[in-house]
């Protein structure tokens, strides 16, 4: 425990000794890499699956291209809706750009690296999912309630998964800071192998699951609407504020797919922000999160979706692994 | 000075009792408020003084009082909570004015606001067992009395009156035998002399005492299971006294915890804080799981204050564990960050309360599965409420966040303390704090979502008018520190850090502020708020930008959609009820929802129905479990001792001579 906290004190003080404008350009780097990448990873899962499948499938880039046509269609607003839902979409895009501003993705010294905690990453997914939530329940339909409502359920189990795994880290890395605990992990490779780590990583595996809406918790590709979550909860978006919400959900999946494979896999990230080591950890992040993607899809072809009363059993067991690997640490320090 | 001003608070408290109950019907409830205003701004400088300069200031008068006199001491701990008392009660003061309809309109309950207003100002004050007791009862009667403004329009609340006044008062009994026991055979009985002799009593009689006044406190603080008054009392009192109560009288239960076992017995034994801590972890849990399944507005709030009280409890019991194994800085961190969420409580859960007053004032409604589009309506209270929501669901950048990250910060570095019990107790609250986290947004979204957004489901909620200026100033009051100190935290942290050195003694938790954001100096952790909000809004305005400029083509009104169906009422919307229904399936063994589902049939087939009925609730279970069958003991001892008693006077004076000849034969 006290090796690792003055080892995080060193990197926090080698964090600190970049400048302000290139942290900031290593943010804004950071939030168009995901702007772009994280359509780009979900094409990419359409992609996977169909071929799998043994269909051609859409090009890898569809969802920019459908985000690019939704841009300019009408904008339909419901009847009975208040300003909630005109704005839901606006925060769930500016709440994601921030946390992948924050976080170290391509670099570990973005904008901001200071305060970059790992709970202000998760409260500002969960400002996300609130705006969604509460955009669903607006125009007063009952698919938007339902979808509202499941979302929200399964959230509250996916939160304290998440918060305990995340917690399982801090632990070990004696803070909650995200850089820190990333150059700590650079600093100290057996950490990776470490039981409390591969636990965590299980747990935040399962809960990122089923924060972006993927097979087995929800079925992103479903047209039937009593099966929906996500879906029924953004049925009302037509339009821009659809191409909105969409980008913010891309934003979200890369956003956490780069979190895991930084968390537990941090090599090739820059840790200055010189243009050749920017690039160079754009090129990595991009390598690695493509691998998860494809991991994923392949999973998601391989399982069924769970009936909705079986995904609390899931998260549930994510948690208990989270509780373990925070056990575990504590134990073996 | 500081004497004068928190005197002068008091004494314009009872002169807003005074007009309240005298003056004629016109004139009194402006009266009163104007009064009581006065006397929280004046309460609120005073304790300030007390804060900025951290100099105490005490008072004592032997003619007050017969036999004990008053005793008063205005420390940083005791100030912290007159400020944030005072906040609450100009704001409830200032609503009341536009609240007060027919029920706080009446003569009593004018007299009588004011009154409990002093009497939570006067509590953190007292400086002497007598004064002490004096105060926190005169604070239960007002209390008590106040729920029962409107017992002529609901039975509920006489029910929630008996609740309250019985364990109110098994509470106050605890807290005296605790604390005279704590007084022992020598010395005398004002704090001081308590804390002066503390160290001469045997451990046994300390932890005693302690458990005592635990027992009392946590019950006043709602803690699990000792809360089942307050989801009953919380919400059938009219709503500034709700707010009073939940964002007042509350902490006080806390303080007393502090007071007792911090100051007076400077810390005790480890076992004391892992109990107190397992209280709060309980307490959580068990608040945020049942706010998640309430449907109705203010139950939901009063099951959320036990979740945020309890958070407080953790924060306090860690606090107390880690002092008293040996990390007095993780200590002070942890009570710093108890201290902390217990104001930001005040600010949220007072705002929430008032605009659920407001709406409960502009439909009559509180059940949320007949609310619904009060955005419309009532755009201001929906707002504040929004706002309130956001706070409380811990969502940056508002207060909720900064001091549950401040909390799971101290947790988390209270993992480098080497006893194993500490630790486990740790991690147990680690794990309430994260389930609540899920549960209250959930909660919270269903209370705003159902309650505000969406369409009427009743016509009342159809035709509600916003409510008055002064209501919604009130409101907008609290919501000022939601935001200020959510944004700019760091300038709490002077105020809060003398508070906590007054409470612990002397260690202190470091540096904590950095500019207006949170730096936990040698800990390698920080927030910066302003800048997260500067990020959030360039980044809102950034996307705003771009959709006006790629954007083409204009937006028009249509129908939902509706699945092919033609029409769309308000009797098809997700109601509360339905909202809950999957995290109440989910903790089925925990809540034990009851369900009933009655299928008639028509005669002539079993295949065709005639009629369903479904009802489905969810009771506290704890109290069904474990009040119900103590109450039925006692009715059943009640019938038993009944039959002693026939009336007849020539049994009674059997009996007294029985009683006489007893303890003459004992004394003998």
């Amino acid at each position: 425990m006290i090796p690792a906290v003055e080892a995080t004190g060193h990197a926090a003080a080698g964090v600190a000794a970049v400048g302000l404008g290139p942290s900031i350009a290593a943010s804004v780097l950071q939030v168009v890499a995901v702007l772009f990448g994280g359509p780009l990873l979900v094409g990419l899962m359409a992609k996977v699956r169909a071929r799998a499948e043994g269909r051609i499938g859409a090009p890898i880039r569809q969802p920019l291209l459908d985000v690019r046509k939704l841009m300019t269609k009408e904008r339909v607003h419901a009847e009975h809706a208040s300003v909630v839902l005109s704005i839901a979409p606006f925060v769930v895009v500016a709440s994601a750009a921030v946390a992948v501003a924050i976080a170290p993705l391509v670099a570990t010294v973005p904008a901001l690296h200071h305060g970059a905690d790992l709970f202000v990453v998760v409260s500002l997914l969960l400002m996300g999912s609130v705006a969604l939530a509460l955009a669903g329940l607006d125009p007063g339909t009952a698919f938007g309630g339902m979808g509202s409502s499941r979302a929200m359920a399964i959230g509250a189990l996916a939160e304290p998964a998440l918060l305990v795994a995340v917690l399982a880290l801090s632990i070990q890395a004696g803070t909650s800071n995200l850089p820190a605990i990333v150059s700590a992990t650079l600093a100290h490779p057996a950490w990776v192998a470490s039981p409390q780590r591969l636990l965590a990583l299980v747990a935040l595996v399962v809960v990122v699951l089923a924060e972006t809406g993927r097979i087995p918790v929800d079925n992103p590709s479903t047209h039937l609407e009593l099966t929906m979550i996500h879906e029924a909860m953004v049925l009302e978006y037509a339009g821009p504020e659809l191409a909105l919400v969409t980008l913010g959900e891309a934003m979200r999946l890369g956003l956490l797919f780069s979190l895991v494979a930084n968390l537990f896999f941090p090599w090739g990230i820059a840790t200055t922000a010189s243009v050749p080591r920017l690039l160079l950890g754009l090129a990595v992040l991009g390598a690695k999160t493509a691998a998860i993607a494809v991991a994923v899809s392949l999973l998601e072809i391989q399982t069924a979706k769970l009936r909705l009363f079986r995904v609390p059993e899931l998260l549930a067991g994510g948690f208990v692994l989270a509780v373990l690997a925070v056990i575990t640490g504590l134990v073996t320090r | 000075m500081t004497v004068a001003l928190f005197l002068g608070a008091l004494g314009l408290g009872l002169a807003g009792s005074l007009a309240g109950a005298t003056l004629p019907a016109r004139r009194r409830v402006f009266a009163a408020a104007a009064l009581s205003s006065m006397a929280c701004v004046v309460a609120f400088v005073g304790a300030g003084e007390v804060l900025l300069s951290g100099r105490s200031g005490a008072f004592s008068s032997s003619e007050i009082l017969p036999l004990t006199g008053v005793n008063l001491l205005l420390d940083p701990l005791g100030a912290l909570f007159v400020a944030t008392t005072a906040v609450v009660g100009l704001a409830a003061s200032c609503y009341s004015v536009g609240y007060a309809g027919n029920s706080l309109r009446s003569r009593s309950a004018a007299g009588l606001l004011p009154l409990f207003l002093t009497t939570l100002l006067l509590v953190p004050a007292a400086a002497s067992v007598a004064t002490f007791m004096v105060a926190w009862e005169l604070m239960a009667l007002t209390s008590l009395m106040l729920l029962l403004v409107e017992h002529r329009h609901r039975a509920e609340a006489r029910e929630a009156a008996q609740w309250y006044a019985a364990m109110t008062h098994v509470g106050a009994a605890a807290i005296l035998v605790g604390l005279v026991l704590l007084v022992g055979h020598r010395g005398g009985e004002s704090f001081a002399d308590i804390a002066a002799n503390a160290g001469k009593l045997s451990p046994a009689t300390r932890s005693l005492g302690f458990v005592l006044v635990l027992l009392g406190c946590a019950s006043k603080a709602g803690a699990v299971p000792l809360h089942v008054w307050l989801p009953r009392a919380h919400p059938e009192a009219p709503s500034p006294v709700s707010a009073l109560m939940s964002g007042a009288m509350v902490n006080l239960g806390i303080y007393g915890i502090i007071r007792v076992g911090d100051d007076l017995l400077g810390g005790g034994e480890l076992w004391w804080w892992l109990v107190v801590l397992g209280l709060g972890a309980a307490s959580a849990f068990f608040g945020a799981l049942s706010a998640a399944a309430s449907t109705d507005l203010k139950r939901l709030l009063a099951y959320s204050t036990i979740d945020n009280l309890g958070l407080v409890l953790i924060g306090v019991g860690a606090a107390g564990a880690l002092a008293a194994t040996g990390h007095h800085r993780l200590a002070a961190l942890a009570m710093l960050a108890a201290l902390f969420h217990l104001v930001n409580h005040s600010a949220f859960k007072g705002c929430l309360f008032l605009a659920a007053g407001a709406v409960e004032r502009a439909t009559g409604i509180r059940d949320l599965d007949r609310l619904g589009g009060l955005v419309h309506r009532l755009p201001a209270t929906t707002a504040l409420f929004g706002l309130g929501a956001l706070s409380i669901s811990a969502l940056p950048p508002f207060n909720g966040f900064a001091s549950e990250w401040l909390l799971i910060q101290s947790l988390l570095h209270g993992f480098a303390s080497r006893s194993p019990a500490t630790v486990v107790a740790l991690l147990g609250g680690v794990a309430a704090l994260a389930l609540t986290g899920g549960l209250t947004a959930a909660a919270f979204v269903k209370a705003l979502g159902i309650g505000f957004l969406g369409q009427p489901r009743s016509p009342a909620a159809a035709s509600a008018h916003e409510v008055a200026p002064s209501m919604v100033a009130g409101m907008a009051l609290l919501a000022v520190p939601c935001v200020l100190l959510g944004v700019a935290p760091g300038l709490a942290m002077a105020i809060l850090h003398r508070a906590t050195e007054s409470g612990l003694g002397t260690s202190s938790p470091g540096s904590l502020h950095h500019g207006l954001g949170l730096d936990l100096a040698g800990l390698d952790g920080a927030i910066e708020p302003v800048l997260l909000v500067a990020a959030l809004l360039s980044a809102l305005g950034l996307a705003w930008g771009v959709v006006r400029i790629v954007a083409r083509r204009g937006a028009r009104s249509a129908a939902a959609w509706g699945c092919g169906r033609e029409s769309q009422t308000s009797r098809m919307e997700y109601t509360a009820t339905s909202f809950a229904e999957p995290l109440q399936r989910v903790f089925a063994d925990v809540l034990r929802p009851d369900h009933d589902l009655d299928v008639t049939h028509v005669a002539e087939s079993r295949y065709v129905i005639r009629a369903m009925s479904y009802s489905g609730q969810v009771d506290d279970v704890i109290e069904r479990s474990w009040y119900r069958p103590v109450i039925g003991l006692v009715k059943a001892w009640g019938s038993v001792a009944r039959r002693a008693q026939n009336g007849s006077v020539h049994r009674y004076l059997a009996y007294s001579f029985a009683a006489l000849v007893v303890i003459l034969v004992v004394l003998a």
